[in-house]
């Protein structure tokens, strides 16, 4: 019988509507009470963590992380990917499947999340759409979801043929997983390694364009309305499963003007489609390649202004569901080559709630509330995590607590992550986390807290 | 449908507050120091020569007038400017004319040059590029001569060498030293005796560059560099080997007919198709040159006047005929002459230029 009272803080919990000053006991991994401040009488052993002038809110979650393991522990393993998420605030975060091998079966998805791992947090795994995510051969979906698996997904790659991504909508649906599509074109990116544009031509680089991206998604939203339209039962090889549920489509790392513009238009009308959006897509243009700067590669790429711009506008307007890191470490040795050659990613554990208090709250007065909805209750709906996202009681104890105003300087060095990758070393952020509570247990503890 | 910053707040004046900046997006980088690093002018020494954005119409003077200086020198005095001071020649390419015209200039100013080329050498055996230029440090290169098949490694080596390079040719990137060149060559012709430029040294000057554009690095180092001087450059090819975007650089043209552009030319510059790089794309050739291949009676009726260039190598009856390569408009071997001098040029500063303050 472990027991935590937070004390003297203020609540934020967005799914339940607090916004408040609270107390909060947290008991053997769950959420136990929550009460106005000073009425929670603690039991003798409890341990006391006093949050005066700090927010404390549900754990955040980020559905789109690459934990490299199994196969490239070089670059991070699950206890260092998942401590750099508990640095940042984060109490669970869900595991592309892009490993070494590929994680296509229940074996890999069990063993992601065993204890022998040293997770600081909760890890969801992803399960490949396809085998070893080549668009081909569906992977089987109910074992995936029975051994914890939370979507399906071939990120890293996109799910290019018609009938294949229609049949993984179907089957996904049929086990209660959402499919996740990266959505890239991959006929129009050949040897691209940047936006298409200008900057690209000027800088002898080959372009990715954003048709590339918005033309897919368009895609997967016409096969999406064909398979919602089916009804259960009607005789026809319906997509809806046992109890009626439509298919979910989500999209992620959203880049582009024209793909936010298809998901919105696809919600007025009706469907499941959600989207995430990365840091580094709202912030960052693709002016910051710069002089060739290697952790400003990814896919999909830093685009324009005006799609920078979007990403801030459906963010602002509630059309994307949730901010996502994309977490993608890679060793400095294979950053340390020609633009070209570099492989595609970047950290983002450490520096997401950062970002988004400095950038979406301060600069674009977002309320706080709606930031932490971003990172924590939205992206626990979207993956139907249960108990999570929110601290209501029985809720899992899974907790952030930060000083919203404080600001501080990010040094990719002290990072938690193996590799520091990032292209927001020494930038100011906003909003300390002094604790990350993961199921009752402090996960993480700032220096500077008491 | 793109969103323009004025109208993104959309949503935000539903919340009635207004964002702090328009450009939020555009965040500062570091505290302390340059915002995003520019390829432009970010260099670590200040004797490298990455791409011509970098340079001004004075540092661009100094360069020619260096050139002119070297040139008319005694040899033997020449040869003791950098005497047994060491210059690696890194090619990860196959080249002729700029390995040679490298290697001619740096020994006529006495330097000792070595050679590493990437069939004989470690590269083979899959060394990076940052090791490989650590270990010509190590082995006492003062500056590296870089040619290499990816845009943007120059910037790679100089960062990881602190050493003074040279952009002998980067990918589809930039050749600084062979727009300097054809500087030189257009100025013989035009301005005789002028080693002085400024923003207007070449107004009213149109330079008609003709071929694979999209592919050139030649290409672009003359439309980045020649503007700064006044000229106008007018670029003339067929749609996939010139997009429409090549002309949001400024005081870049596209005139896609190319008796057209032709007819405006003091200037004529003509590429070869780089087959290498097509990576996949189809091209007619016969069609090709049915468009755009330069002739004698294309010469005669619409550029009379004009000189010709050619970066090299030239495909004889392919962008070009042979009797227009060897004619009298052709100045095809001064451009290459002209190569040494330049070189000789950057070859000294790149030893010679007091270090810039180490940056944090
Ligand atoms: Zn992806």
């Amino acid at each position: 019988m472990s027991s935590l009272l937070i004390r003297n803080g203020h609540l934020i919990d967005p799914a339940a509507g607090i916004d408040a000053p609270k107390d909060i006991l947290l008991k053997d991994g769950r959420v136990s009470e929550i009460a106005a401040p000073g009425k929670l009488k603690p039991a003798p052993d409890t341990e006391i963590l006093d949050a005066k002038g700090l927010t404390v809110a549900p754990g955040l979650i980020d559905i789109h992380v690459h934990l490299r393991e199994p196969g490239q522990g070089y670059k991070e393993t699950i206890a260092t990917g998942t401590a750099a998420a508990a640095a940042g605030g984060f109490t669970a975060v869900a595991a592309m499947p892009n490993t070494v091998p590929t994680n296509d079966s229940p074996e890999i998805t069990r063993w992601m999340q065993a204890a022998e791992r040293g997770a600081s947090v909760r890890v969801f795994p992803i399960g490949a759409a396809t085998r070893a995510l080549k668009g081909e051969i569906l992977n089987d979906y109910a074992a995936l979801k029975a051994a914890g698996a939370v979507a399906v997904t071939d990120d890293g790659h996109p799910i290019l043929k018609d009938s294949i991504m229609r049949e993984v909508l179907i089957n996904a649906t049929r086990c209660g997983l959402s499919v996740i599509q990266h959505a890239e074109d991959t006929r129009m990116t050949q040897g691209a390694s940047m936006n298409a544009g200008a900057l690209a031509f000027r800088l002898g680089l080959r372009g990715m364009p954003p048709e590339a991206e918005y033309s897919l998604v368009e895609r997967d939203i016409r096969l999406l309305a064909e398979l919602s339209k089916d009804k259960g039962g009607s005789g026809k090889a319906g997509a809806r499963d046992k109890n009626g549920a439509v298919p979910h489509l989500h999209v992620a790392h959203t880049s582009t003007a024209q793909a936010v513009a298809a998901v919105r238009q696809a919600r007025r009308n009706g469907l499941r489609v959600t989207c995430e959006v990365a840091p580094h897509h709202f912030l960052l243009t693709e002016e910051h390649v710069g002089a060739y700067n290697t952790n400003a590669k990814m896919n999909p790429p830093l685009r324009s202004a005006a799609d920078c711009d979007a990403m801030i506008e459906g963010i602002l307007d509630g059309v994307v569901d949730a901010i996502a890191t994309d977490h993608a470490p890679h060793a400095s040795h294979e950053k340390e080559v020609e633009f070209e050659r570099a492989p595609n990613g970047i950290t983002g554990l450490e520096s997401a709630l950062g970002l988004s208090l400095r950038w979406l709250h301060r600069e674009w007065k977002l309320p706080l509330s709606r930031v932490i909805s971003l990172l924590s209750a939205q992206p626990a709906a979207l993956l139907n995590l249960k108990g999570r996202g929110t601290l209501t009681a029985g809720s899992y104890a899974d907790v952030v607590i930060f000083d919203p105003k404080a600001e501080w300087i990010f040094n990719a060095r002290d990072s938690k992550s193996k590799s520091n990758n990032t292209p927001f070393d020494g930038w100011t952020m906003q909003g300390k986390v002094h604790y990350t509570i993961s199921e009752g247990r402090v996960v993480y503890r700032a220096a500077s807290a008491k | 449908m793109p969103v323009k910053s004025a109208t993104a707040p959309r949503a935000a004046q539903e919340l009635s507050v207004k964002p702090a900046s328009k450009n939020a997006r555009v965040v500062p980088a570091k505290p302390g120091s340059p915002p995003n690093a520019v390829p432009d002018s970010t260099t670590w020494s200040r004797g490298s020569v990455l791409s011509v954005t970098s340079l001004t119409p004075k540092t661009v003077s100094e360069i020619l007038s260096l050139a002119g200086e070297l040139e008319q020198q005694d040899p033997l005095e020449r040869a003791r400017r950098l005497a047994k001071r060491k210059i690696a020649l890194l090619f990860y390419e196959s080249s002729t004319r700029t390995r040679t015209s490298f290697e001619l200039a740096a020994k006529g100013l006495g330097a000792d040059t070595t050679l590493v080329s990437s069939l004989s050498s470690s590269i083979e055996k899959g060394e990076t590029l940052k090791d490989t230029g650590l270990t010509l440090r190590a082995l006492g290169a003062e500056a590296i001569i870089l040619r290499h098949p990816s845009s943007g490694a120059p910037w790679l080596l100089e960062r990881e060498t602190r050493l003074p390079v040279l952009n002998a040719g980067d990918g589809m990137h930039e050749h600084p030293s062979q727009a300097l060149l054809d500087l030189r060559t257009m100025l013989n012709h035009l301005r005789p005796g002028t080693t002085t430029v400024a923003a207007d040294t070449l107004a009213g000057v149109n330079v008609v560059i003709t071929g694979d554009i999209l592919h050139s690095r030649v290409a672009r180092s003359n439309m980045l560099l020649l503007p700064k001087l006044g000229a106008r450059v007018i670029l003339c090819g067929p749609p996939p080997l010139l997009p429409d975007l090549a002309a949001d650089i400024p005081g870049v043209e596209i005139e896609r007919d190319f008796p057209r552009a032709l007819a405006q030319a003091q200037i004529v510059m003509m590429l070869r198709i780089q087959a290498e790089r097509l990576a996949g794309l189809q091209l007619d050739l016969e069609q090709y040159k049915a468009k755009y291949q330069l002739t004698e009676a294309l010469l005669a009726a619409h550029a009379p006047q004009a000189i010709l260039l050619h970066p090299g190598p030239i495909i004889r009856g392919l962008e070009l005929t042979g009797e227009v390569a060897d004619g009298p408009q052709s100045r095809i071997l001064e451009q290459v002459h002209n190569g040494v001098a330049i070189r000789m040029a950057l070859v000294y500063r790149a030893l010679t230029l007091p270090e810039r303050e180490v940056r944090a």
